[in-house]
């Protein structure tokens, strides 16, 4: 299985927020096999927490397991049904936990996972969990929130500098674990070195604003651990009214995938 | 529920609930808020509600509409904004306090909102997919023996027209302005305000440090290099270090001298 560790550079950081007396948002990432999973719970009592946890332990250990067992022999497409596979595995798990035990009824969480690949990063996402990209000091959104608020900028009924006074921000149009069919969003996308990827929970892009997450993330680059606690330590500055969890993905160097042996066989041969 | 109320030269006309997804204001008998005078339009405004969130939108009206005296096309209503349609005045009044039914916190937290609830037809003209928000249903409820999710009854309002308010607010505004001014080196005498939320200082990849502006003050913290920061004399740790009035700092051989003003 080929290692990313020295291509990757993994932070991360998670808080309940200043509101909040639990956590309901897991995240997991490992730079060696280029996972990086985050969700966020939603349900009474603890069942939040069950769902992110759930989603979170699920998608990382299957996905470890297949990409094992490919051992890197694979190609973008294929990891792209992998997460998609996952998605949905986890949403069967938690759909029917939340059947099974009534105190976890109606539990559903967020998610948004990354796999880094030959060169690309494979991004699937549900609800609104973010992932963005630092390219070049430029912070992108890379995943579009399945929200009512995102549906209606879509639509043109009101714009993006609206929307973040909109009392309407909680609402998702999609989540994990809610209904027995999920509709996970996957897709890939190329990655160059000193690439900086950021996964939210929405307690981060609900209390900062992106000019203060690029600004973030553009001056503290040489620190990604510390970044990526300046970044919680300003939503709760900020009022922290929910969970905020990130995680940052730096990318080192290029991670081209191995090729296969008949591909090297060949190559020995032109 | 949120109201408008409707007034003339400061007379109260009538009170209107938002009752309605749609409510529509003009000259026009078919209005439901119907102003008979000539500077409105026939058909002048709509206010399409979804939630707790009530949209204005001018329909081409002849004079316009004002929202606190700024001319909108559209517009997210506030509390107490003041709508200015020919010589009346509207004024919006966000829903009454949430009832007891849950804590306040409960209707911030995220919700899902079903797409099988969603009706495909009926949407209206100009504002497509509204229609929809009507039935949501917020995964939050008590457990239920099913995973079906119980409808609330009316949406709640107000509870979080506060922490919107609160979340909008710029962090560190009326907080007092602190700046550097470097004391040796070439760009002494130089002054940097420290206006951002971050500023780094240092040489890249030899010597970097954070100053952090927060509500409790200014912090300094260690960014890259193998040598820490020193204040007043003494090398800082991996941990922010609050910064007080006067203080020097060292880094990357550069001295400067941290203040506040006034």
């Amino acid at each position: 299985m080929p290692d990313l560790s020295q291509a990757l550079e993994i932070a991360t950081a998670t808080h309940s927020g200043i509101v909040r007396s639990h956590n309901e948002d897991s995240i997991t990432a490992d730079a060696g096999v280029g996972l990086a999973v985050l969700a966020d719970g939603m349900g009474g009592y603890n069942a939040g927490e069950v769902a992110s946890g759930i989603a979170v332990a699920m998608i990382s250990a299957e996905a470890r397991k297949v990409l094992a067992a490919m051992n890197g022999d694979m190609d973008v497409q294929c990891g792209e049904k992998l997460l998609l596979d996952q998605i949905v595995r986890a949403n069967k798990a938690i759909f029917q936990a939340s059947l099974n035990q009534p105190q976890y009824a109606g539990m559903g969480t967020t998610l948004v996972v990354a796999l880094w690949h030959d060169n690309h990063v494979i991004v699937g996402h549900i609800g609104d969990s973010r992932m963005y990209r630092l390219r070049a000091g430029k912070l992108e959104q890379v995943t579009k929130d399945h929200s009512l608020l995102q549906e209606q900028i879509d639509s043109g009924l009101i714009t993006k500098e609206q929307a973040s006074h909109s009392q309407n921000k909680n609402l998702v149009t999609r989540a994990v674990g809610i209904d027995p069919e999920v509709e996970p969003e996957v897709h890939s996308y190329p990655v160059e070195a000193s690439d900086i990827f950021l996964l939210c929970s929405d307690g981060l892009n609900d209390m900062v604003t992106d000019e203060d997450i690029e600004l973030t993330l553009a001056s503290l680059q040489a620190n990604l651990p510390l970044a990526a606690q300046q970044l919680v330590q300003q939503a709760n500055d900020n009022g922290g009214k929910d969970n905020v969890s990130v995680i940052l993905v730096r990318v080192l160097r290029s991670f081209p995938a191995r090729t296969g042996f008949v591909d090297r066989l060949k190559s020995w041969f032109r | 529920m949120a109201k408008l109320i409707l007034t003339l030269e400061n007379t109260l006309v009538r009170e209107v609930p938002l009752d309605k997804e749609r409510i529509t204001i003009g000259r026009k008998p078919s209005n439901d808020i119907q102003i008979e005078n000539l500077a409105v339009s026939g058909e002048h405004a709509c206010i399409v509600t979804i939630l707790n969130d009530s949209f204005l939108e001018d329909m081409g009206s002849t004079n316009g509409t004002l929202v606190n005296g700024q001319s909108i096309k559209k517009h997210i209503l506030q509390n107490n904004d003041v709508i200015e349609i020919g010589k009346y005045k509207l004024k919006y009044v966000a829903g009454a306090p949430a009832q007891a039914a849950a804590p306040a916190e409960d209707f911030e937290k995220t919700m899902i909102l079903r797409p099988s609830a969603r009706p495909a037809a009926a949407k209206p003209a100009t504002l497509a997919p509204a229609a929809a928000a009507a039935s949501a249903k917020p995964s939050m409820p008590p457990p239920t023996p099913t995973p079906r999710l119980v409808v609330p009854g009316a949406a709640p309002a107000a509870a979080p027209a506060a922490a919107v308010a609160a979340a909008a607010a710029k962090p560190g505004e009326g907080q007092l302005l602190a700046a550097v001014q470097i004391l040796s080196g070439p760009s002494a005498g130089r002054e940097l305000d420290l206006v951002k939320n971050l500023t780094t200082m240092g040489k890249p990849g030899v010597q970097v440090a954070v100053i952090t502006r927060r509500p409790q003050g200014y912090f300094i913290t260690h960014v890259e290099g193998v040598k820490f920061p020193i204040v007043n004399g003494k090398t800082i740790d991996a941990q922010a270090q609050p910064l007080r009035d006067h203080d020097v700092i060292e880094l990357a051989g550069v001295k400067m001298e941290f203040f506040t003003k006034k």
